[in-house]
């Protein structure tokens, strides 16, 4: 709920600094080992937008596996977020390169006077269809 | 349009930390965010510590609880100024949460602020407060393999509490094999032995801690 917060807030200052109305879609980085579960920040964004210019939005995760650098041979190698010991020596005394992501990369917003982009796709694909039949 | 951010998604809570810490040191007070489980001895860690370092500083506790004023209550029956945070569900202690505690501080009649963090490994790891080090207490009864589990912790701590080495023989604790995983997820963590409620092992501990706030004194250019 923090964390949606967060993204909620960061989005909310840059969209009107922007000058925009409306937020369609929010675009945020998670790394695997923050342990944040996708599902958890969709429920938090489901309770925490209507009523404000992200009614609506679509939030788009991308997830970000683990890897780690060995100290001791010096790999660089993937691996889960229970099991980071280097897999060529063995060593516990690694240091984590990817994994702890929590980064808002960007967010899709409108104006007023701007008619919104996707809405007006799916309207003319409806449009076409029925003009067929 | 598309805009731009790049930023992280605690930003808010890492902007509030930073004038926390400001506002810390402007003070002269030096800050320690304690992490452990729900019943690690957070709380006995603190009043023992308390205790060993009290002659010297002017201390402070900030307690975190997700609710009740129960630790607050016994810190303060210690004769020690503590303020009690109720997250109200929340698992973790937030910037913001601590600049509305501090508001209720003698900021600059202190020495030494201890937060009590909620019991969670996981989510304080994430939350800078604006402290000057994060420490983590683990206990015996918990079990050697919880670096295994829960790296991250172990990982931002400046210095990990063992506690309850009173009970080791009653427990399957492998104390070198826990030591070894501490070691090589964090190789400049020292590593306190201790009985909190026994007083065991505090004042090496408390030493530790004493020089880290003389060190933060001296690097802010303090006379006192």
């Amino acid at each position: 709920m923090g964390i949606t917060q967060g993204i909620l807030a960061a989005s909310f200052e840059a969209a009107e600094k922007a000058g925009a109305t409306r937020i369609t879609e929010i675009r945020i980085t998670v790394g695997e080992l923050t342990e944040i579960q996708e599902f958890a920040l969709d429920f938090a964004f489901q309770s925490l937008t209507p009523d404000t210019m992200a009614e609506g939005a679509t939030l788009v995760v991308t997830t970000v596996a683990p890897s780690s650098r060995c100290r001791e041979c010096d790999l660089e190698y993937d691996h889960d977020r229970f099991e980071m010991l280097c897999p060529v020596c063995g060593s516990f005394n690694v240091e984590p390169l990817t994994g702890r992501e929590l980064r808002i990369d960007s967010i899709e917003a409108v104006d007023g006077t701007e008619p919104i982009a996707e809405q007006a796709d799916d309207a003319s694909v409806q449009t076409a269809d029925t003009s067929e039949e | 349009m598309e805009i731009d951010l790049s930023k992280p998604i605690l930003d808010r809570n890492e902007r509030l930390a930073a004038e926390n810490r400001a506002r810390f040191d402007a003070a002269g007070v030096f800050v320690l965010d304690m992490m452990a489980s729900p019943g690690a001895g957070k709380t006995s860690t603190i009043l023992a510590t308390i205790a060993a370092l009290r002659d010297r500083y002017r201390i402070a506790v900030i307690e975190g609880d997700i609710a009740s004023k129960v630790d607050a209550e016994k810190v303060k029956a210690h004769g020690i100024p503590a303020v009690q945070i109720n997250t109200g569900g929340a698992c973790h202690l937030e910037s913001d949460m601590i600049r509305r505690a501090v508001d209720a501080l003698p900021l600059d009649e202190l020495d030494l602020i201890i937060i009590e963090n909620v019991g969670n490994l996981v989510c304080p790891t994430d939350f800078n407060l604006g402290e000057n080090a994060k420490v983590m207490i683990l206990s015996v009864p918990e079990g050697h393999d919880k670096p295994y589990k829960y790296p991250g912790i172990f990982q931002v701590s400046e210095a990990v509490i063992l506690n309850k080495v009173d009970v080791m023989p009653y427990f399957d604790f492998d104390e070198e094999e826990f030591t070894g995983v501490v070691k090589s997820l964090n190789p400049k963590a020292p590593i306190f032995r201790i009985a909190a409620t026994k007083g065991e092992g505090v004042q090496a501990w408390a030493e530790w801690l004493a020089a880290r706030i003389d060190a933060a004194k001296v690097g802010l250019g303090s006379t006192s």
